[in-house]
This record gives structure tokens, C-alpha cells and sequence, in this order.
């Protein structure tokens, strides 16, 4: 059995005391656990940021990419071996800025992995500027007469661009957010998980009481995750109330289902010198 | 200018979108079913329709690795045809026009001999569409060279295999129409030239740069292919696309170049062989992910094919102007290795080289082409495709790992290559890490054991530079053991050299099939001896001279350059050293 501790390495978190990322971070040990799933079966590629500084004390496969390009790293990553399981990681300054076109694109794949977005609607590590999710408004570092632009609604993004899986969670919610975790995993199909991340050190408002006021939980009744109109509309509020949970769901044939080349053995087991006499004929 | 005797050149030119390289295709797979070897050369516009565009077809009993400057039978589809090319025509050569093209006076072209060639009236007698023009100018062209009307109509069929049979017929009416018209009213027999088709056994492939290397990335194991398109690496994508049935190979466009290399290198990371090709302003994209592969030491394979820059410059033409480029590219200092086939089989071969430095090195490695030799067409009788052994470096094994607790994947070793565990195998958890790490991936920052790490670990990634110069493609002699002169290529300045050498005594030719790292001991020895070396290259500043200097301190006696979008022709190059002997 998979244990808590297996996720755990000798490294100490450099996170600020209260920051939401521990949240984040303990929910995930637990949905891990949940599943039983060993940590050398996990892939984890990070962004650059608050949110990939983790990767030094999580003890999985790990790959800290680059600013921004957790995606594609991990889509690649994926295709070479369908038999692990991997998760991308990213802020909402790498996810929805810096990588957003990868966040689209990805998207359309349906590629089976999941993307977890730690949405502090701030960039952090860089010490405070303005992100594509800050309201508009927001004073920052970068913005201190009020930033100008709109918010992104990413999870709107998400599922028009073609994510098959789309919920949100809140990282003091651990609980609700193992939960989340564990579906957006277990779906066959591109997860998005966007998740609302107090920075206590940066955004001093969008503080945990903040969030605390201003979500609520979907419940059953409330919406079915396969209505698409419905869960467009709750993807893109944010004044009111902003739903946590599964926003939108779908099954759809994977990018790999597309591929009778991904069959059988992952394509890391299969690499040895091809014979291509045959291709050569074409050419005479 | 000196002249090349041995060879037959034909060229066919009009406007985009008249099948030249349709017709140049025809013309070189007629010209292998008669056991001749060709050369096709390429000029066209980077526009869909409209422009000026040319093929040529070099045509010689021997393999030719360069297109003439010089032209004996020249085919005008358009006016614009004879004013821009006329001049290369020889004085034994001919022009073959379409009269009801042409509205000006064709007097001053009056030195050459002149054919119409009513394409029109041809094509309506045998109620062809206009499309088939391109193979009347074949027929006609092979008409007047007297040559087997069998062959023809073989290279044809082989050509349009896969289109059915009613395409054929199409095509071989339309050829055979301007056959018979030259048989009738260019009087042959007064033409200074002449094609004898000879039976042949298989005819050579006819293969560019680009074919051979997706055929050596195919050979090498590639699993997973993925590339943006750009000119000239597109045909490369367009090859594997194509195969992926036979080979198994995934092939994937994505959003865009940033995201091709990433997923190369996530693949890469994961444990399998993934390789990308772009071209100059694509690879500039992938710059910070260069660096990643270098820090994470992921292995990377990727083509560059390079064509005139800066920014968009000319997409359908040519030049090395990317070498300097690709030698400093990505911030940070860490080592990569750039190799430069110059020719087809070279092609092919460093597909292979460079996937097992790659993995054994761990670290990224560049194979550099261009325009010339990705999309010139080379009739290659003795190619072969020799199966690449496969090298994959320290992997280690589940077994190896059993009961590891903390795995060291950056372990600090004597040649700089740390044992890689790909993601599954119990025992091998490690952090791959972007950030400058310690031995086991987690990020150093504090000044304590950090400055000292920090700086072993640039020693560690550099020590690799010392152990793989060895494994590098070799410098390789051409021409005769003594010279007066040595001209000095990389790249597709090889084939033109190569060429040239056979218009002149008394010089050779040494080509480097990689530059980066600088081979420096092979290259002194094969230098040894050298009177008066010349580099030759396609670009403004000498930029393999710049980094050869600035490296070895060897400095050429002369430099060659040429920048104007085209590759040197060997006459012309012949010409610029005979100046200097
Ligand atoms: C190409 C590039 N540009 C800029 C940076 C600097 N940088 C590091 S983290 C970061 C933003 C972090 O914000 P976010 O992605 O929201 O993550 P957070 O720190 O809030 O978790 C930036 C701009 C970088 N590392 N790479
Ligand atoms: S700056 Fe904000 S996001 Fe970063 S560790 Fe501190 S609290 Fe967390």
C-alpha cells in the first residue's frame, strides 16, 4: 500500500508559512494515496514559479521544465510512456500567460493527463506583478494605478477549447480537493484543475478568507457536468459565487486513441535500429 | 569559365504552378532507366502560383554532386524564361520555346538555336489539358536529345504508379506528343548533344538531404517525430507523416515550435528516441528549451535546415548563415554538438550519430543543413542503407536499482555522464531540474555548498566536450593526397567542391561533416601539409572561419563566400581558385 510518506522526501519546503501551495501539495499526497498509486508510476513536470519550487520536496518523477512549457514537456513525456501516469503543474502566470497557447492546444488534444493550475491570480516567485487571472483593477508591483486588462476565465478556455475534464477546486479545501484530484487523474481524457491558491506573502486580496466567502460548492443537483451550455457560464463566474467542483465532463477518444502506433509497448521500450530497406524503393 | 564536359545540363523554367519540378522529376527518372545519373536543382519562388521558377537537371554517366552554371538545352515555358536564363545557355546549346508565348523579338537570342515548341496546338490535337504542358517539354526535350521513347514512357509510368492508369496514359500521350513534334521539325540529328539510354538493372533512388535523413531518423529508432513546418525542413515532416504506417513512428505537428522541442524533450526524458526539424527563425524559437536540454542534460536531436536570413529572408533559397547562430544559441555556457552532412549518405548517417551522442553525451545535438542539400535531388547508384548501431548510453536498470533510496542522476563522474533512470523504474525517483541543482536534481541557491556544486557541475556537463570529440564524424580528404592549394568545406559547400575539384589540378579539398565542437586534432592532421588553405562557404562573414580562429587559431589563407540566396556553382568556384593559384 502507498503511503503518505512514500510522496515525502528529506527536502524542507521553502513555501511561505500559509501558503495555499501546502494545500495544494497535501490534497495531492492523499488523492495519491487514495489510489494507491507508487510514486515511481507518477511523472510530474512542473512550470517555473511558486508552484514548481514544490518539485524539490515531492518525491516523485519530476521534471522542473521551464517557464510556461510544463505542457508540451509532459505531452511528450505521456506519448513516450502511456503507462505512467503524469501530471502537469503550473501558476496561473506560466499556464494561462506564458504557456497559453500550449494550454489551447493541449487542450484539442484530449492527450490523457492533467494539468493542475495553482491560481494565486498573481505572479509570485517574481514578487508580486499583475497575471493573466488578477482582476482587473488589481494594484500590483507591476500595475500600482490598477491593472487594466480583464481577467482570462481559463476554465471557459478550457472547455471550449476541447479539455474533457474541467473542475476547480480551493487549496484550504483538502478534502474536496483529493476528491477532485482523484477524478481529474482517473478521467481518460485531458483534466484541467484550476486551483484557487491564498499568497499570503503577495495578494492581499485575494486573501483564504476571500475565497472562503466567495466560493461554493456545485452540488449534484445544482449541475450535471455533461451540460456544456451551463457549464460555460459556470466556468466564467467569478463575482458572485465562484463554483468549485466538476464544472464539465465528457468522454471523447484520446489523442492516443487516435494512434493504432501507441498500442502495445509504450514507445520508451520499443527504441532499436529500423529496418527502412522497404522505403528506400520509393525513391527509384 | 571552365567547363564540365562530362555532364549534360537541361533546365526547364515558366511560372509557378507549371510543374517544373514535375517535369525535372520526369526527366532524371527517365535519364536512371538508362543507367545515366542525375543532379536536380530547384529555384522557385515561396508562392503557390505565379513567379519564376526553374528545375534543372545536371545529367553525367558518373554521380554528380552539383548542378552546372552552364546550360546545354534550355525549355522556355514563358518569355521570361529566355530573357533570365538564355545567358547560361552554351554556344552548342539550344533553346526550345513556346512561340505562342513569347511577343517580343527573339533576334538577340539568335546565337543559340532556337525551337518552337507550339505546346498549345500539341496539347489540342491530342485533347490533353493545359496541365500536361510541363510533359510535352519533357517529350520534346528527350525528342531532340534522341533518346529511348521506351524509357520514357517506363520513367513515366513508375512516376504516376500510384495515380491510376487513365494519369499515365495522360502523361505519356502528352510526352510522346512532343517527342514525335522534335523528332519531325528540330532535325536532331544537327543537335549537338545526344542521350544513349543503356539498359540498367534497378535504377538509383533519387533522394535529397531531406529524404535521407528522415530515412536515417527512421533507421535510428525514432519513435516520435514532431515538427511546425518550415522551409526547407518541411519535406522531413512530410516524409515521416507519410510513413508512420510502415514505420510505427507517432508523428505530430503542434501549436508551434516551442512546443515541438519540449515534446521532444519530454520524450526524450521519458526514455524513448523523439527527434524535431525547423529551420533558422523556428529554431530561434526553441532557444531557451536548447538551454533546458542542456541543464536537465536531456538528450536532443534536432534538424535545422537553414535558409537566407535574418527574420522571414528567403524562404526558397540558401545559404550557412545560421552557423554562428547555432554555435552560441540558448543563454548560459554548456556544451552541444553541431554536425553538417554535406551530402545525402552524410545525411543519413548523422541521423544515427547524432541520436547515440545524444543519449550518451546526454546533451543536444544539432544536425545543420540548408536549402541545397535538404532539397537537391541526387541520382545516389551505390546508397545504402546501413542499418545504425544503436548506442543509448548509461540506463540504468531496474535492477540496478532495486533499494535505492535517493538516486544521484547527477552524480558527479569522471567524464561527465551521470547513469539516467527513465520515469517507472522503482528506485530511479529523481528530479530532472531546470534549475541548477546538486547531484540528486534538487535546486542549489544558498552560497554554502551551492557556489562549489554549482561550479562542479559546470565542469561535470563541460568534461563531456574532451570524451566525444573523438566520436565525431571525421574530416574527410577529397581529391588527390598533394595540392597547392586545399579548399576547406562544411556543409553543403562539399558537393559544389567536390565538383570543382574535377576542373582543377593541383588542389583538394578537406570537408568537415562536423564543426561543433571543433575536432581539432583531426582536422590539424588532416590539415598537415596544407599550402594554402581556403575556406569556402555560404555566407557574408565567414562565419566557420570566425569560430575556427577564434577555437584553433588556424586561419584560412583565402576566403570564399558567396550570399547572394544561391549555393556556389563548381565553374564558378573553379574560376575564383584559379585566381588565387
Ligand atoms: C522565460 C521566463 N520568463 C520569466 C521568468 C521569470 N519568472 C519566474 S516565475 C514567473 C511567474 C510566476 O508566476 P506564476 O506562473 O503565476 O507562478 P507562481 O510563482 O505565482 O506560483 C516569472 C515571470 C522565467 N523564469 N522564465
Ligand atoms: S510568495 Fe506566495 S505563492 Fe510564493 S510561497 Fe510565498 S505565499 Fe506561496
Amino acid at each position: 500500500m502507498t503511503q503518505i510518506s512514500d510522496y515525502m522526501n528529506s527536502y524542507r519546503a521553502t513555501w511561505c508559512p500559509g501558503c495555499g501551495n501546502f494545500g495544494i501539495w497535501a490534497a495531492l499526497r492523499r488523492a495519491l494515496v487514495d489510489m494507491d498509486l507508487p510514486p515511481h508510476k507518477l511523472l510530474c513536470v512542473y512550470d517555473i514559479g511558486c508552484s514548481g519550487n514544490g518539485s524539490n520536496w515531492f518525491h516523485a518523477y519530476g521534471f522542473h521544465s521551464l517557464h510556461g512549457r510544463s505542457l508540451p514537456a509532459a505531452m511528450g513525456a505521456k506519448l513516450a510512456n502511456r503507462e505512467q501516469t503524469v501530471i502537469a503543474f503550473a501558476g496561473d502566470g506560466g499556464g494561462f500567460g506564458e504557456g497559453g497557447n500550449h494550454f489551447l492546444h493541449t487542450c484539442r488534444t484530449n492527450i490523457d493527463m492533467t494539468y493542475v493550475v495553482h491560481d494565486n491570480q498573481l505572479y509570485s516567485l517574481t514578487t508580486g506583478q499583475a497575471s493573466p487571472t488578477s482582476d482587473q483593477g488589481m494594484e500590483t508591483k507591476s500595475t500600482p494605478t490598477g491593472d487594466p486588462d480583464r481577467p482570462l476565465r481559463p476554465l471557459q478556455l478550457a472547455v471550449s477549447a476541447g479539455a474533457t475534464w474541467v473542475g476547480r477546486g480551493f487549496a484550504d479545501d483538502l478534502v474536496g480537493l483529493a476528491q477532485l484530484y482523484r477524478q481529474a487523474i482517473e478521467h481518460k481524457g485531458f483534466a484541467v484543475l484550476d486551483v484557487l491558491q491564498p499568497c499570503v506573502t503577495f495578494n492581499h486580496f485575494n486573501t483564504r478568507e476571500w475565497y472562503a466567502q466567495h466560493t461554493h460548492k456545485l452540488t449534484e443537483q445544482e449541475h450535471n457536468p455533461a451540460d456544456k451550455a451551463k457549464a460555460l457560464l459556470l466556468a466564467g463566474e467569478w463575482n458572485g459565487k465562484i463554483p468549485l467542483g466538476v464544472i464539465y465532463r465528457e468522454q471523447r477518444p484520446t489523442y492516443e486513441d487516435h494512434f493504432p502506433q501507441l498500442a502495445g509497448k509504450p514507445l520508451t521500450q520499443r527504441v532499436a535500429a529500423r529496418d527502412v530497406g522497404q522505403l528506400i524503393e520509393q525513391f527509384r | 569559365m571552365p567547363h564540365r564536359r562530362d555532364v549534360f545540363t537541361w533546365k526547364i523554367g515558366g511560372v509557378g504552378g507549371q510543374g517544373q519540378q514535375a517535369a525535372g522529376a520526369t526527366f532524371a527518372k527517365a535519364c536512371t532507366r538508362g543507367n545515366f545519373l542525375t543532379f536536380n536543382y530547384s529555384e522557385y519562388p515561396s508562392i503557390i502560383r505565379g513567379g519564376h521558377g526553374t528545375t534543372q537537371v545536371d545529367v553525367a554517366p558518373r554521380p554528380l554532386t552539383a548542378p552546372s552554371a552552364a546550360v546545354n538545352l534550355l525549355v522556355a515555358l514563358n518569355e521570361e524564361t529566355i530573357q533570365l536564363h538564355a545567358a547560361e545557355v552554351t554556344h552548342d546549346g539550344a533553346i526550345i520555346y513556346d512561340g505562342s508565348k513569347i511577343t517580343g523579338d527573339l533576334k538577340a537570342y539568335r546565337r543559340h538555336k532556337l525551337f518552337n515548341l507550339p505546346i498549345g496546338n500539341l496539347l489540342q490535337d491530342a485533347k490533353l489539358p493545359p496541365i500536361s504542358a510541363n510533359m510535352v517539354a519533357v517529350g520534346a526535350s528527350l525528342g531532340l536529345l534522341r533518346y529511348s521513347q521506351a524509357v520514357l514512357h517506363h520513367a513515366i509510368a513508375d512516376l504516376f504508379a500510384g495515380k491510376g492508369q487513365g494519369t499515365i496514359d495522360a502523361n505519356i500521350a502528352a510526352a510522346q506528343a512532343g517527342y514525335d513534334h522534335a523528332t519531325k521539325h528540330f532535325q536532331p540529328a544537327r543537335f549537338a548533344f545526344t542521350l544513349r539510354a543503356k539498359p540498367v538493372g534497378k535504377p538509383a533512388p533519387l533522394l535529397t538531404g531531406n529524404d535521407a535523413i528522415s530515412l536515417g531518423i527512421a533507421a535510428a529508432g525514432c519513435q516520435l517525430y514532431v515538427a511546425y513546418p518550415m522551409s526547407p525542413s518541411s519535406s522531413i515532416l512530410h516524409n515521416l507523416a507519410g510513413w508512420a504506417k510502415t514505420t510505427n513512428m507517432v508523428v505530430r505537428q503542434p501549436e508551434d515550435e516551442i512546443a515541438a522541442i519540449h515534446v521532444a524533450i519530454g520524450a526524450m526524458f521519458a526514455g524513448t528516441r523523439s527527434a524535431l526539424a525547423t529551420s533558422g527563425g523556428g529554431f530561434a524559437l526553441m532557444t531557451e528549451a536548447l538551454a533546458l536540454s542542456a541543464m536537465t542534460e536531456t538528450p536532443l536531436v534536432a534538424v535545422v535546415s537553414s535558409r537566407p536570413g535574418p527574420a522571414t529572408g528567403l524562404p526558397t533559397w540558401t545559404e550557412q548563415g545560421d552557423l554562428k547562430f547555432l554555435v552560441n544559441a540558448a543563454h548560459g555556457d554548456f556544451p552541444r554538438v553541431i554536425l553538417t552532412p554535406g551530402d545525402p549518405e552524410e545525411a543519413f548517417a548523422a541521423a544515427g550519430t547524432a541520436f547515440n551522442l545524444a543519449e550518451k553525451y546526454q546533451l543536444p545535438v544539432i544536425i545543420l543543413m540548408d536549402k541545397f542539400v535538404s532539397e537537391s535531388t541526387r541520382a545516389l547508384p551505390h546508397f545504402t542503407l546501413t542499418p545504425p548501431e544503436i548506442e543509448r548510453g548509461k540506463i540504468a536498470t531496474a535492477s540496478e536499482l532495486a533499494g535505492t533510496k535517493e538516486f544521484a542522476r547527477y552524480a558527479l563522474t569522471a567524464d561527465g555522464v551521470s547513469p539516467r533512470a527513465l520515469p517507472g523504474t522503482e528506485g530511479g525517483i529523481h528530479l530532472a531540474n531546470s534549475d541548477e541543482h546538486e547531484e540528486h536534481g534538487f535546486a542549489v541557491e544558498s552560497f554554502g555548498g551551492g557556489a562549489l556544486l554549482r561550479q562542479r557541475m559546470v565542469e561535470k556537463r563541460a568534461a563531456k566536450v574532451r570524451h566525444l570529440i573523438p566520436e565525431l564524424p571525421k574530416p574527410v580528404r577529397l581529391g588527390p593526397a598533394k595540392a597547392k592549394l586545399t579548399l576547406l568545406s562544411w556543409g553543403s559547400t562539399k558537393g559544389v567542391a567536390e565538383e570543382a575539384l574535377r576542373l582543377l589540378p593541383y588542389v583538394n579539398a578537406v570537408h568537415m561533416p562536423a564543426v561543433w565542437p571543433i575536432p581539432e586534432h583531426a582536422l590539424r592532421h588532416a590539415l598537415n601539409h596544407v599550402q594554402q588553405l581556403v575556406t569556402v562557404e555560404n555566407n557574408f562573414s565567414g562565419q566557420f572561419a570566425t569560430i575556427l580562429r577564434g577555437a584553433t587559431g588556424i586561419a584560412p589563407d583565402h576566403q570564399l563566400l558567396k550570399y547572394n540566396g544561391q549555393q556556389f556553382f563548381p565553374e564558378e568556384l573553379a574560376e575564383k581558385v584559379k585566381a588565387l593559384l
